[in-house]
């Protein structure tokens, strides 16, 4: 078991909290930049896939985790992020430029769809955003001399001050720089008063207020960011595919964002990578396991039942996700012999203000 | 000219009348307790004067401006509460519950802290040093990193007192702070309203049922019942006014 004694302020605020998680990030980042050389190409299209996933998961989880706002219609930020892209490339703008123009309209739309927010809570909100989703797939398939309607948008691979990221390896790359890029910029947020005020706003939102956080102001930054970094996804993610259409950004895929935060751990950037990674593994166990599987099994179809069965399963027995269930398995080995089934099990909580909600 | 004024503030929901046309004005320095039986209006008044729902009639002074707008507009001028029935922050460490109270004195903006430039990196260490006073004179220190989910009523009750102090509020609002605690944790609340009042000067205005509590550190003290003022003056002279002994226990037919 490891103490940390304190002497500094600054011990508080560092990135790395000791010298062990110095050394397991080192290795992991180590281990990310060696990954085109140790895995199969197909492994690698897997992790571009993960990686961009994780993004959106960071997005997702700041609403979602960190500010306890629901959103249900992720998918349309991905596809706003997804056919700016393919606009702007269309149009000859450079990649870093459109990349940026991307996460700014989405952010832009993300404002819009968190005025709605600053009034409804809970299962209105999930509503709201919901058919925002529909209202943005609705637009993509309808405005067809822009968004080419159902027959879709071509991308071109990516190229930087000319150089064609055409390649696996490269884009690998792109992706994994443009994840660690997020991943830092939101620790920094959230140990700094906004995200402070974040978590605030998820805890109690009354009490949010009366310590002088402007509850509008800071939904609506929430709602923004979290819009921009779906955004940057979505714009990888039509490179990923090199085609977009309508149909890859319904309700389906807004559940199966929300899903990552939920399997992965809600209120951690950990559970965001779990989570997508989770996701993405998840169809190729299933297709293994068909195999293996007797024939009275129906095929079709069995991907939804296992996805569903595994969601329920995570509610109902582990509400920390991926992420809090390792941390119970480490704190068994760090306190060993003495853990306790009750060491996690969350406080009877006290009586609270109903009436000023 | 005073420092916090109420004038004939009333607030009436559908058709109950919560608060009906109270005044009472705060001076500068002292502990004022607002007392009265179950029902009485106190919390009503409290949320009103933190603006979180909108009064019937009346208005709300504070240093000769009237207190309007959002919640959080009452937090900036400088007014900071506590909550009868605790609202913190659960899953939130106790430093990161008493860093949100330094909110109204944030120096930094979104990008800088996206950056976690230096001037963010300077901000962060001195809101901690203003915290570290109010952990000391709460004597926190040993739950500084712990999550408030796990920590007992007793603690919580002290972190919330200490969340309002970190706001370096002029005025604090003190809703029921011994309610919930035992005979020795009601006497630490006592040491430190006092201490809260003489040290650090802050004007306290506090809602409390403990009348020993109430005549050990009040200076003044309005009686309420049904919404109506129906007595002020000292500890002494309140608890011996006919009036409120009354409400409390009944009219002799």
């Amino acid at each position: 078991m490891r103490f940390i004694f304190k002497t500094e302020y600054a011990q508080d605020i560092r990135l790395f909290q000791h010298g062990g998680q110095v050394f397991w990030y080192g290795l992991l980042l180590v281990l990310a930049l060696a990954a085109p050389y140790l895995v199969s190409g197909y492994v690698l299209t897997q992790l571009h896939f993960v990686l961009i996933y994780a993004i959106v998961g960071f997005g997702l989880m700041l609403l979602v985790g960190y500010t306890g706002q629901i959103s249900l219609g992720h998918a349309a930020f991905l596809a706003t992020g997804a056919y700016t892209e393919a606009l702007l490339q269309g149009a000859g703008v450079p990649f870093f430029i459109s990349l940026t123009c991307a996460a700014l309209f989405s952010a832009a739309v993300g404002v819009i769809v968190g005025l709605p927010a600053l009034r409804l809570k809970g299962i209105y909100l999930a509503i709201a955003t919901f058919a925002f989703n529909i209202i943005i797939e609705e637009i993509i398939t309808r405005w067809e001399h822009v968004t080419g309607g159902n027959s879709g948008k071509l991308l071109k691979p990516i190229e930087i001050f000319g150089y064609r990221l055409g390649s696996q390896e490269s884009f690998y790359y792109l992706c994994l720089a443009l994840t660690v890029l997020c991943c830092l910029a939101l620790i920094n947020l959230l140990r700094s008063p906004t995200g402070r005020a974040f978590v605030a706003i998820r805890d109690s939102e009354v009490s949010a207020s009366c310590m002088g956080i402007n509850l509008a102001y800071y939904k609506t930054v929430s709602f923004s960011i979290s819009a921009a970094l779906t955004g940057i996804g979505g714009a990888l993610y039509a490179h990923k595919v090199g085609f977009i259409s309508p149909e890859q950004f319904t309700l389906i895929q807004s559940i199966e964002l929300v899903t990552i935060v939920i399997i992965g751990g809600v209120g951690s950037l950990h559970g965001a990578v779990l989570g997508a990674a989770f996701i993405i593994m998840l169809p190729q166990a299933i297709a293994i396991a068909k195999g293996w599987l007797p024939e009275t099994i129906p095929q079709a179809g069995l991907q939804s039942v296992v996805f569903g069965l595994i969601l329920v399963g995570f509610i109902i027995f582990e509400p920390y996700g991926l992420y809090g269930r390792w941390l119970k398995i480490r704190t068994y080995f760090d306190v060993f012999p003495f853990y306790r089934r009750g060491t996690f099990r969350r406080q009877r909580s006290y009586l609270r203000s109903e009436r000023l909600r | 000219m005073s420092f916090f004024a109420v004038e004939n503030l009333g607030v009436r929901f559908g058709g109950v009348v919560a608060v009906d046309g109270v005044s009472f004005s705060v001076q500068q320095g002292e502990v004022y307790t607002i007392i009265g039986p179950n029902g009485a209006g106190k919390t009503t008044i409290f949320n009103l004067i933190g603006l979180i729902y909108p009064p019937t009639s009346g208005r709300i002074l504070f240093e000769d401006r009237e207190v309007t707008g959002a919640p959080h507009h009452v937090a900036q001028r400088g007014i900071a509460r506590t909550f009868q029935n605790i609202e913190l922050f659960e899953h939130a460490t106790v430093l990161q519950n008493l860093l949100i109270g330094r909110h109204r004195h944030r120096t930094t903006n979104l990008f800088e802290e996206l950056l976690f430039l230096p001037s963010v990196r300077r901000a962060e260490i001195a809101q901690r040093e203003a915290v570290e006073r109010v952990i000391d004179l709460l004597d926190l220190a040993h739950y500084r990193d712990s999550l408030v989910a796990g920590l007992p009523y007793g603690i919580r009750k002290v972190i919330e007192l200490g969340r309002a102090l970190a706001t370096e509020p002029k005025l604090v609002l003190l809703d029921e702070p011994s309610s919930g605690l035992n005979p020795d944790e009601t006497d630490d609340m006592a040491f430190w309203i006092e201490d809260i009042q003489k040290e650090l000067g802050i004007t306290v205005l506090m809602v409390e049922h403990d009348m020993n509590l109430v005549s050990r550190v009040s200076d003044r003290v309005l009686a309420l019942n049904e919404g109506k003022v129906i007595a002020e003056g000292t500890p002494e002279q309140v608890q011996s006014h006919p009036a409120v002994i009354e409400a409390y226990l009944g009219g002799g037919e």
